[in-house]
């Protein structure tokens, strides 16, 4: 490809300079490691909150295998990045640990309904 | 998936991540033209991958798995000018953002040079101007930027040479026309 003049040699040097590698802004990277950490582990933290609370009833468990489900699957993230982003208010409104745990169990379940209903 | 399985996805996932964050920005960024753009693009890039990766893993058969990763950004970037039907926005001539990517060795040598080359990458057809970025920006060769585009090798090197020479052309041509 640069065989046919020195100069082009030149040139594709001058275009790597301009070209330069460009950093991500820091707080872009925090979000990112941020999101990403949650992806891999919301899922579990919150099956377990609600295994402890609540797998003595079978008529909970429907719930929990619906969360360990969109663990593995392709919606996963869009399910997560969509109930953390609603955890403060949810937070809010529950009156304890495992009233977060139900209500946030409530809102994977319904997200992934939406996800697989589309 | 068994829970050693999943922690084994997630660290190779960890470890894509930190091997082509740098890689998925700058791509970003020469082809979206502005950060706030590029950091939703990398953003969703890695979301994206995220969700695909187990499957991408399993079919690289070893082979890098940084084309695949351009290769969602570069789809992401056409979905992105298509919902907006509008061009790039580009304040890569803008000289504060020139500073900001430039060293002042770089900048005292040829400023006026490089500022005319990255106004030059803006006026080529997308496909030369995403191959100049991947091979120059990202340093990829013909073969990971043949699978990021999904052309052959063979088409690959004719495009990037294509690229340079009309590059290099419309850069003569402002420099002939600054320099009057």
């Amino acid at each position: 490809m640069s065989s046919d003049t020195s100069s082009f040699g030149e040139f594709e040097h001058l275009v790597k300079r301009a070209l330069t590698p460009v950093d991500p802004p820091a707080d872009l990277t925090l979000r990112l490691e941020s999101t990403l950490t949650e992806l891999t582990e919301l899922a579990h933290d919150e099956l377990e909150s609600w295994e402890l609370s609540a797998m003595r009833d079978p008529r909970n468990w429907v719930r929990p295998v619906a969360a360990a489900a969109i663990g593995t699957t392709a919606g996963a993230a869009l399910v997560v990045l969509r109930v953390r982003q609603q955890h403060r208010k949810r937070a809010a409104k529950s009156s304890g640990p495992i009233d977060l745990a139900e209500r946030t169990l409530h809102a994977v379940a319904d997200e992934t309904r939406r996800i697989l209903d589309r | 998936m068994p829970d050693s399985d999943k922690a084994k996805l997630d660290a190779d996932f960890a470890e894509l991540y930190r091997a082509h964050l740098k890689d998925v920005y700058s791509y970003a960024y020469y082809r979206v033209g502005n950060h706030h753009d590029a950091e939703d693009l990398t953003e969703q890039t890695f979301l994206q991958a995220y969700r695909h990766f187990e499957r991408a893993q399993a079919e690289s058969d070893g082979r890098p798995m940084r084309p695949w990763l351009i290769r969602i950004a570069h789809n992401l970037a056409a979905n992105l000018y298509r919902d907006r039907s509008r061009k790039p926005q580009t304040p890569i001539e803008d000289s504060e953002t020139l500073s900001a990517m430039h060293t002042t060795e770089d900048l005292v040598e040829g400023r006026d040079e490089l500022a005319r080359i990255l106004e030059g990458v803006k006026e080529l057809p997308d496909d030369r101007r995403e191959a100049l970025i991947m091979r120059f920006a990202l340093g990829m060769d013909n073969r990971e930027i043949a699978r990021a585009m999904g052309r052959t090798d063979g088409a690959t090197k004719v495009l990037l040479h294509r690229a340079i020479k009309q590059l290099e052309e419309i850069v003569g041509r402002a420099g002939q026309i600054g320099g009057r």
